[in-house]
């Protein structure tokens, strides 16, 4: 039970490069890359997390109270918006290829042999 | 490489490389056992030292504020990425489908969803103004808070009237607001150097936690934030709408 | 020291106010502007370079100072070759701006916004000493490089180019996060200093192995090491002039630097005892790059692509200089970076002004034009010879220094390798000015062993011209001089030295970060030239020459060699090439393996 998170985290990361690896639409392609990312969530949460402990956040409980730990929920936060806007960005690429190329499948794109 | 070769090798690859991770991850301390110096540094003087009550929101925007700066700009230059990208070029133009788009409806959108979906705009915009603003008391702050701004014109698209939603929220203002968070934030933390001394220092009073007006700079940088975020998910969401709905490519 | 942040500052708040007014300011005012934000940039650099030579220190941002030896806020630390990187690119992306004046149709103020943040990441990601922001730089770096990659969306080889690079260099930096989040476990802290003075004195266990893996493969992927370089020729290939000076320049080089910083602020004290196998996993790494970048450079006709793969083969030559793990090995990989950098930036530049002129970027196409511009056929030669470090330009004085250190580390055979990569890298330079600039050599390509021709490129503007703009040749002409003299300024090359040798003290690092106050080194040495190191200069250089002059004249004397020799070498080239498919999947693949093979050989051999 104590290694379940990272047991997961491990398996989405090599899933998600699996997608990647064998998809044939560019759409999928990004989406697998956004569950690689899921994965190093889920890592950074639960290094972070204590037992019978609550949130960062003092409004109502006592200054002393129990907290997990901030450090690794800012990373995450962080982490949540370097992913979102990557993914805009291929997104918007995506959409010019499929302009150009007539195709989402990354086997159809063919500009750039050698 | 062929199909079978690529997964053949990725198949080999992937056995190696997760036993490599797992192998890394099996020497983590039990999940639920954090004792790490760090957190508990924060956790011990976050609210008396900077009067903050939700300390990721005072890491976000003070003791770690240099690390949210490079977040930012990398929301600023993908969203600038995004209206490169997808910019207007020759032989494309936005006329043909514009009289489509002014009513333009999804599959079975109702008078009540448009009644719906107008109601829910100002709530929206409240609901996102509260929670930038109550950033360093409760969880959220500008990210969160942004993107439920951000929301608010788009539900006007979503209720059926995409023409309307550019009316909102037209290009050039949301992209002077996705600038001027950005620009906004940055000079945050140039306030923090030409007041106190030190780059992104926090240089306002810090109030009594609990209250609106705390934390020092939190609260304006939360605001530069959410004026960010908006302002670039709104543009994102512009740009990406005109692609589907309105452009049209010359050559066909 | 005030002005610290203000080289990131800067930039930042320059970009969004250039976007904000993009639609009423003149072209005009968006470049000067823009160079002038770049050259106020490259001016707080050299200061904190002046200031630090004779003194490190720590920028504690937002005020918060470590106490009781725990790092709250974030540090930018600063030492020579940090902010000598920063002041460097600093003036690459200056000399990219004033090139781009003359160069092209830039969309409204987006270009020049965008060049400025990549200025600041590239800053930030020098000056700072706490992990995490690395990552977050390295992921601002990233994510305009992409965008700028895909630029001109007109054609279809951008996009493409852009899509690989993106993905390839995220799935780098989602393994550099759990990178990250092992050692922010085990040691609690996120500044680099403190990882490393909490990593002192235990044995590198699986996870801080595991942890340096993740994070050098990353960053291995970024400076395009073999196996995880598939992107790089990719987006050369594609990205507009001005910006593939930049990632050749100074960019890859980042990913080089990140890896010799990691290595010497958090994993020098746990892979200490392991340091000889670390040392020969990271040349093994190194040798292949090297040369399989310079059998890919020679046999391109693609001229940017030719350039990218040249790059690839230096990679491999810093990355060999950063795993011999000492002082020279350092100082010759710093001294290199600044050679090759201005060197590939004039050679992009210069090719870029084919381009213009002529609409193709094919070696082939080009045959015999350029008979008419000696000068550009001159600079063109010039960085050639620069490339394969001729003596004693700034590369020379690099590769000696590499030289002198791999004999010094017991690898003899090092060396030849460094002249065989320089050697087809400077030779094929050679090889296309004579057939561009002098008309020498074939005119069309009859066989398989070249690529195929360059068809795909449209130009960055539409037709052919009859001028070229003297501003676009003087840049170039100016980074070359750059080049070339660098090495001879006295005190230069033995500053370097001495820098690389303080980077080098982890024990100093940790002192002056945590504690502030004055670093105290011992007294460092400087090496002097010796003699093999002119002969290998030499040998590489005359190599080089002969080289290009057998393919260009000799061309068919290859068909006299004996098809047990020909035909593997032919079909060995062939596959190799047909490994750069342009598929992402493919490249990732790659990636896997790579990371497969470092983390596995790690694991084993440096528990």
């Amino acid at each position: 039970m104590s290694f379940l998170p990272f047991a997961v985290a491990a398996w989405l990361f090599l899933a998600g490069l699996y997608g990647i690896v064998s998809s044939r639409n560019l759409i999928r392609t990004i989406l697998s890359l956004t569950i690689v990312q899921s994965a190093t969530y889920l890592v950074l949460l639960g290094v972070g997390y204590a037992d019978h402990a609550q949130a960062p956040i003092f409004a109502d409980i006592p200054q002393t109270a129990k907290a997990v730990d901030p450090v690794v929920q800012v990373l995450v936060l962080t982490d949540i918006v370097i992913e979102a806007t990557v993914t805009a960005l291929l997104l918007a690429m995506a959409v010019q290829a499929h302009k150009r190329f007539g195709s989402l499948d990354p086997s159809d794109l063919r500009a750039l042999r050698d | 490489m062929n199909r079978t070769t690529r997964l053949a090798l990725f198949g080999i690859a992937v056995a190696g490389f997760g036993f490599v991770l797992v192998d890394g991850l099996a020497g983590l301390p039990d999940f639920g056992n954090y004792h790490g110096v760090y957190g508990q540094v924060i956790t011990g003087i976050g609210v008396t030292e900077r009067h903050a009550t939700d300390l990721v929101t005072a890491l976000n925007f003070d003791i770690r504020g240099f690390d949210t700066l490079g977040e930012e700009f990398i929301l600023f230059g993908s969203v600038l990425g995004v209206v490169l990208i997808l910019r207007e070029l020759r032989g494309e133009s936005e006329h043909p489908n514009r009289h489509e788009a002014d009513e333009h409806t999804f599959a079975g959108a109702s008078e009540a969803l448009r009644a719906l979906g107008l109601m829910i705009v100002p709530a929206l915009v409240a609901i996102g103004v509260y929670i930038v603003v109550h950033g360093q008391i409760t969880p959220g702050g500008g990210f969160q808070g942004g993107v439920i701004l951000a929301a608010g014109p788009f539900a006007v698209f979503l209720a059926g009237r995409y023409l309307r939603m550019k009316l909102i929220a037209p290009h050039m203002l949301v992209e002077l607001g996705d600038a001027a968070g950005a620009a906004g934030y940055a000079l945050i933390g140039l306030g923090g150097l030409v007041f106190v001394g030190v780059f992104f220092k926090n240089f306002l009073p810090f109030g009594i936690p609990g209250h609106l007006l705390s934390a020092g700079q939190m609260d304006l940088a939360s605001a530069a934030v959410g004026l960010e975020v908006s302002g670039a998910f709104l543009v994102a969401f512009s740009e990406f709408l005109d692609q589907a709905v309105l452009v049209k490519d010359g050559s066909g | 020291m005030h002005i610290t942040a203000l080289t990131v500052a800067v930039p930042m708040i320059a970009a969004p106010t250039l976007v904000a007014f993009r639609h009423w300011t003149p072209r005009i005012l968006n470049d000067v502007g823009a160079t002038g934000v770049a050259v106020a940039v490259a001016t707080l650099c050299a200061l904190l370079l002046a200031k630090t030579i004779k003194n490190p220190f720590a920028y504690w941002l937002a005020g918060w100072r470590p106490s009781h030896m725990v790092t709250i806020g974030i540090s930018l630390s600063i030492d020579p070759i940090g902010a000598g990187l920063a002041t460097f690119a600093a003036i690459l992306v200056t000399g990219a701006l004033v090139y781009s004046w003359r160069y092209f149709d830039a969309a409204d103020g987006l270009f020049h916004a965008l060049m400025l943040v990549f200025l600041a990441a590239m800053a930030g990601f020098s000056l700072t000493g706490d992990l995490f922001n690395l990552v977050v730089f390295f992921e601002l770096m990233g994510a305009v490089a992409y965008a700028l990659t895909a630029y001109k969306i007109e054609e279809r080889g951008p996009i493409q180019g852009g899509i690989n690079f993106a993905i390839s260099n995220s799935i780098a930096a989602y393994a550099m996060f759990v990178g990250v989040a092992l050692l922010y476990a085990r040691t609690g802290a996120l500044n680099m200093a403190q990882i490393g003075a909490a990593l002192d004195g235990h044995r590198a266990d699986p996870l801080v192995i595991v942890a340096m893996t993740l994070l050098f493969i990353g960053f291995m992927t970024k400076a395009a090491a073999i196996p995880v370089h598939f992107w790089l020729a990719d987006a050369h290939a594609v990205a507009p002039t001005p910006v593939c000076v930049l990632f050749s320049g100074v960019m890859v080089e980042l990913g080089v630097y990140a890896i010799a910083r990691l290595y010497w602020t958090i994993f020098a004290g746990p892979m200490a005892p392991h340091a000889e196998e670390l040392r020969a996993i990271l040349i093994a790494f190194g040798t292949v790059t090297a040369l399989w970048g310079a059998v890919m450079c020679f046999s391109q006709r693609h001229i940017k692509r030719l350039l990218a793969f040249s790059t690839i083969s230096h990679v491999g030559l810093f990355l060999c200089g950063i795993g011999l793990l000492s002082a020279k090995g350092l100082a010759g990989v710093a001294t290199y970076i600044v050679g090759h950098g201005l060197t590939k930036a004039a050679l992009f530049m210069l090719a870029g002004v084919l381009l213009h002129r002529f609409g193709t970027i094919d070696e082939f196409d080009l045959h015999g034009v350029g008979r008419g511009l000696p000068l550009i056929g001159a600079l063109f030669a010039t960085g050639g010879l620069l490339l394969a470090a001729v003596p004693v330009v700034t590369t020379f004085f690099g590769k000696s220094l590499l030289d002198g250190a791999a004999i010094d580390a017991h690898y003899a055979w090092l060396p030849t390798v460094f002249v065989i990569s320089s050697m087809c890298t400077g030779g094929a330079v050679l090889r296309l000015t004579g057939r561009v600039f002098l008309g020498w050599g074939a005119s069309e390509r009859e066989d398989v062993v070249q690529a195929v021709p360059a068809r795909e490129e449209e130009d960055e503007e539409t037709a052919t011209r009859d001028f070229t703009p003297r501003l676009m040749v003087l840049v170039p002409a100016v980074l070359l001089a750059g080049a070339i003299m660098i090495g001879l300024i006295p005190g230069a090359v033995p500053g370097i030295e001495t820098a690389a040798a303080h980077f080098r003290d982890h024990a100093s690092y940790i002192g002056w970060v945590l504690h502030g106050g004055r670093a105290h080194f011992p007294p460092a040495s400087t090496s002097h030239l010796e003699t093999y190191d002119y002969l290998y200069g030499a040998g590489a250089t005359v190599g080089a020459i002969v080289l290009a002059a057998v393919t260009l004249f000799a061309y068919r004397l290859k068909d006299r060699l004996p098809a047990i020799v020909l035909s593997p070498a032919l079909a060995g080239l062939r596959t190799l090439r047909g490994l750069h498919s342009g598929h992402i999947g493919d490249y990732i693949a790659w990636w896997t393996a790579g990371a497969a093979l470092l983390g596995g050989t790690s694991l084993v051999f440096l528990k």
